[in-house]
């Protein structure tokens, strides 16, 4: 059961700590359009980590809800790849501040998505017939996403020496992130050994097709990676968490009483 | 979220509306007066007098613009939004915002104006939007109350104008309403929950509903006397209800739904008026009011800035999808040729 509730959480949290990042954009995306599309993928991933976390919380049992375990987590609790946490914009210290960078969520919203249509796909086979059934129709709302993310990363690429340049400096940021992807840990090999989780190993040749493919449309050079590759699901993050979860916490936690 | 239910001219200088040639024939006046008179609809490619066209374009293009500026003080909460539920709705009610301003411009497309002609007529702070955001959202209470009293208020204004005389206009409205007739039930249930909370949660509720209340009833826009473009809007079959009426109308339904909240209006002379068979209510501040519409209220600066950062920010990526486009395009031309 551990083994299911540590994957589940995994799987959780990335949604919600991406769909908390899409939804900066609410008011402030560089066109009407953009605004409400990046919104209802927001709410796609919020949808996916509240049906989550209910799996969870019933497997928990006791007074456990999706809100303790979004709200009352620390972050070292979280389970998210690092990727999604990070700010909309290139590297930068934890309290550094920037403005919002489209190229960068783009990208990274193509990254994640083109891991999760494939994700999501193969855990519609999960032993865990709850997981089975979010999965099915996670699926079909990640398609649009990494059509959304890639009509557009083919857009900015292909499109003005700007947009080629910026969407360039994105990808080279992001893409050491992906490195997490396939690192195995603790966690995900008991799924795999109880049939919950799926080896996302043996889903790379594929992603590496996606990406390539899409790379390739968008005049971009994929970057050769090395180096640290990040431990987010295990709980040890960047800077950048801290923040988000201090930010989209506060409130729940001023009022650990209140009713909502 | 809201139109203004009068008439608040752009600044002078205004120059956002692409006049369609016009023609003085009296026959076609007589046409468009006579279907005005049998409370018919004008569609875009009928004649229209100049000045219905340019007053349509001028409320349309204002509409737009304040669904477009009132995403900010909701979306001031959606990253702190209590409970995973309330963070969704809060999203979908601002992404319905963004939904309605896309159906407004291109409702006043049809009347000759462009969506870049209508922003910068915003950007430059020559175009109005609704008052009621230039107010900040202080307390998560206030995600609730905007939705109960000011989307409350948008309804009661925009019900009319379903059957407002532009057809394109009346049937983006009937759309409108009745998502803002969601907006308003989960802020008044978003509230009745919070009211059975802690006390300090109480106090929250009761604190935004004293900062909105004055301002909700302004929103209907100064008494009928002091309307003089009223009449005009409501003989083209643009405004079917004064401002007054509306604004009665408002609070009689509001007080009960008040009573069953458990929170207290703050106006001591508001008392049911049995002859009248009406609420009376106190006198709205208009000195203020004008003031915030003239671009001096608390947030007006914060608002306009903001909306200028994201377009001016966002020109790049804009520019991208023009230029892949035109490459595209001449890919296609140069494989077909």
């Amino acid at each position: 059961m551990s083994a299911a509730i540590d994957y589940l959480l995994h799987l959780a949290d990335n949604a919600l700590v991406l769909g908390q990042r899409n939804a900066e954009w609410c008011g402030h995306g560089p066109i009407l359009e953009e605004d409400i599309a990046l919104s209802n993928v927001s709410l796609d991933l919020i949808g996916q980590a509240r049906l989550l976390y209910q799996l969870v919380a019933a497997l928990k049992g006791g007074d456990c809800t999706e809100d303790k375990l979004a709200y009352f987590r620390d972050t070292h609790e979280f389970r998210n790849y690092t990727l999604l946490e990070l700010p909309h914009h290139g590297p930068l210290s934890g309290y550094a501040q920037s403005s919002l960078d489209y190229g960068t969520t783009i990208v990274r919203n193509f990254l994640y998505s083109a891991l999760m249509a494939l994700l999501w796909e193969a855990l519609e086979k999960s032993a865990n017939a709850d997981l089975a059934a979010i999965a099915a129709k996670s699926l079909k709302e990640v398609r649009y996403h990494l059509r959304h993310s890639r009509d557009w990363l083919v857009r900015l690429g292909d499109g003005t020496d700007e947009s080629h340049a910026r969407a360039q400096a994105s990808l080279d940021h992001l893409f050491a992130y992906t490195q997490e992807f396939w690192a195995h840990s603790p966690a995900d090999a008991a799924a795999i050994a109880a049939g919950i989780g799926v080896d996302v190993t043996t889903l790379r040749a594929d992603w590496d097709a996606i990406v390539d493919a899409a790379l390739n449309e968008a005049t971009l050079q994929r970057p050769a990676v090395s180096g640290y590759v990040t431990e987010g699901k295990q709980g040890i993050h960047s800077e950048h968490l801290g923040f988000l979860l201090a930010e989209m916490q506060s409130l729940a936690r001023a009022h650990p009483n209140g009713v909502w | 979220m809201y139109t203004q239910s009068f008439n608040v001219p752009d600044s002078p200088g205004a120059k956002t509306v692409a006049l369609a040639p016009s023609s003085d024939d009296p026959a076609l006046q007589a046409a468009f007066d006579t279907r005005i008179d049998a409370d018919g609809r004008i569609e875009p490619q009928d004649w229209m007098p100049e000045a219905y066209r340019k007053t349509l374009v001028r409320q349309i293009s204002q509409h737009a613009h304040s669904e477009i500026v009132g995403m900010l003080p909701e979306g001031n909460w959606i990253s702190r939004a209590p409970s995973l539920k309330r963070k969704a709705i809060l999203i979908a009610k601002v992404q319905d915002e963004g939904g309605h301003g896309l159906y407004l411009y291109s409702a006043a497309e049809t009347l000759g104006t462009s969506r870049d002609q209508m922003l910068d007529g915003l950007h430059s702070g020559r175009a109005k939007y609704s008052s009621i955001f230039n107010y900040p959202t202080l307390t998560w209470a206030d995600v609730g109350v905007i939705g109960w009293l000011v989307d409350g208020a948008a309804i009661m204004n925009q019900v009319p104008l379903c059957r407002c005389s532009y057809g394109p206009y009346a049937r983006a409205m009937v759309r409108v309403c009745k998502e803002e007739s969601f907006h308003q039930r989960q802020g008044y249930e978003a509230l009745l929950v919070m009211m059975t909370g802690t006390e300090e949660q109480k106090a929250m509720v009761q604190d935004a509903v004293n900062r909105w209340w004055w301002k909700c009833l302004a929103m209907f826009g100064p008494p009928d006397a002091d309307s003089p473009n009223s009449a005009q809007g409501m003989r083209w079959g643009i405004k079917r209800v004064s401002n007054d009426e509306l604004r009665q109308k408002f609070v009689d339904a509001t007080v009960p739904q008040a009573k069953v909240l458990g929170v207290t209006l703050p106006d001591p002379d508001l008392k049911w008026n049995a002859e009248r068979q009406h609420y009376d209510y106190g006198q709205i501040d208009w000195a203020e009011f004008w003031e915030t519409v003239n671009g001096n209220g608390p947030c007006n600066k914060e608002r306009l800035a903001t909306r200028v950062k994201a377009h001016n920010e966002g020109q790049w990526v804009r520019d991208a999808a023009l230029t892949h486009a035109a490459k595209k395009q001449a890919r296609s031309i140069k494989e077909a040729a």
